[in-house]
């Protein structure tokens, strides 16, 4: 990468906006006013390199990483896929940070307030880096779905919190990944804020080759993150 | 392009204890936090401060900020940069609104150097912010500039992208207190006072 690439634009017909009334805290905490449109800079063709260096080796396996005194209870699941740009090149060597509810539903923040069961072999966070080809693997449970506050009867669906930095500054990603076939997903509004055309990528595939006999169902789920423009564009 | 993005979705109330554990209290250990400037790092050192404030003017208790920043000598610790930084600075930090009593958030780090504009020229001095909140369904992208750079601000090509009116809301301002040097930095996700966001 050399420093006068240019990465393509934030896709905005993929994105949800900032304002989306359904999703009720948006309404005091979304900005307001259209962004400013900024040529990338050095500033933000660069940005923090986070290498294997940045992880150990149990960081991956959620089912390990915080144990005390027994496994995890809970559907042991394997999440992997690639991370790539948008011509389907791989993103090596980028960190991903994931977190998750446990198993019954319940974050071990400490402003969780969910009357279901802690478990005191799961803290529900982790991290990987991708290798060569793109490809990052975690071990976890599914995580529970839960209440909040954000209309009479709302659930989240399962879902588990993806962080990512990838090659610079502008290609930074914080997502939630689904899983298929999930009753709420359709009755979810932060999930129902992403345009509809581009929803599904927020959704994970069951994946019977990424399933472990005798050991944990597999989901894959790919991420694509903002890639180099092909041309640079003219001022 | 045979992809397409894949869409952001808001980093939610619990990050915590995956992105920000040290912090606050989690067992687990944190890629970065909020003290950038450790002893072997050259530069003038600086405390940056700020609240993030709601539409309501209500500071934000669960935002999330993290800073991206050149070092003293204006380079980045990146292979984009061929310069290099100088070693023991990374540039980056992450702190979490929802450990302090005013739900500030506090970096030490060092004041930047200048950092060479596509133009060839020079950009002011500044630190490059994401904000990340529940409710935040993206991220938004802004700058911090020192109050004292006030001439370099004036010549800064991408300050000159924002209408005269709102460019006080990138600038923090230099106070030289017994502790050492703060920079008051707030942000406002709305309001009057708006911070001004870019679409990067």
């Amino acid at each position: 990468m050399t420093s006068d690439t240019q990465y393509r634009a934030r896709d905005w017909s993929s994105h949800p906006p900032y304002l989306h009334p359904d999703y009720r805290s948006t309404g005091l905490r979304g900005p307001t006013r259209p962004l400013i449109p900024a040529s990338q800079t050095l500033s933000e063709l660069t940005g923090p390199v986070y290498g294997h260096e940045s992880v150990s080796p149990l960081d991956h396996d959620l089912t390990r990483n915080a144990r005390v005194n027994g496994e995890p209870l809970g559907e042991r699941i394997i999440v992997s896929g690639r991370v790539v740009d948008e011509d389907d090149r791989p993103v090596p060597n980028t960190l991903v940070e994931v977190w998750q509810a446990n198993a019954a539903g319940r974050y071990i923040h400490r402003n969780d307030q969910h009357d279901a069961p802690l478990d005191p072999n799961f803290r529900g966070s982790g991290r990987c880096v991708t290798d060569a080809e793109g490809r990052y693997r975690f071990l976890s449970v599914k995580p529970g779905a839960y209440p909040w506050g954000n209309h009479a009867n709302a659930w989240r669906p399962n879902h588990i919190h993806f962080s990512l930095f990838g090659p610079s500054f502008v290609t930074r990603l914080v997502t939630q990944m689904y899983f298929p076939g999930d009753p709420l997903l359709a009755l979810d509004p932060i999930y129902l804020g992403v345009p509809e055309e581009a929803r599904e990528r927020l959704v994970s595939r069951f994946s019977l080759d990424v399933t472990q006999p005798e050991f944990a169902l597999g989901y894959e789920f790919d991420i694509v993150l903002r890639g180099p423009a092909a041309t640079p564009p003219q001022e | 392009m045979t992809r397409k993005q894949t869409p952001s979705q808001t980093v939610g109330p619990y990050f915590a204890y995956g992105l920000t554990a040290e912090q606050y209290g989690y067992d687990f250990n944190s890629i970065a936090g909020a003290q950038l400037a450790v002893d072997a790092v050259e530069g003038e050192r600086i405390r940056i401060v700020g609240q993030v404030f709601d539409g309501n003017g209500e500071p934000v208790d669960d935002a999330m900020i993290e800073i991206w920043q050149a070092d003293a000598q204006g380079r980045y610790a990146h292979p984009a940069d061929p310069r290099g930084s100088n070693a023991a600075f990374t540039g980056f930090g992450r702190a979490g609104t929802g450990t302090d009593p005013a739900n500030r958030f506090i970096f030490e780090t060092v004041k930047p150097g200048r950092v060479p504009a596509p133009d060839g020229g020079e950009q002011a001095p500044h630190i490059n912010v994401i904000v990340f909140a529940r409710g935040m369904l993206n991220h938004a992208f802004t700058r911090i500039y020192f109050s004292d750079e006030a001439s370099a601000n004036a010549a800064d090509p991408l300050l000159a992208l924002v209408p005269g009116d709102r460019r006080a809301t990138l600038t923090a301002d230099r106070e030289e207190t017994t502790a050492g040097i703060v920079y008051r930095f707030d942000i406002h996700l709305q309001g009057d006072r708006e911070t001004v966001f870019f679409d990067i």
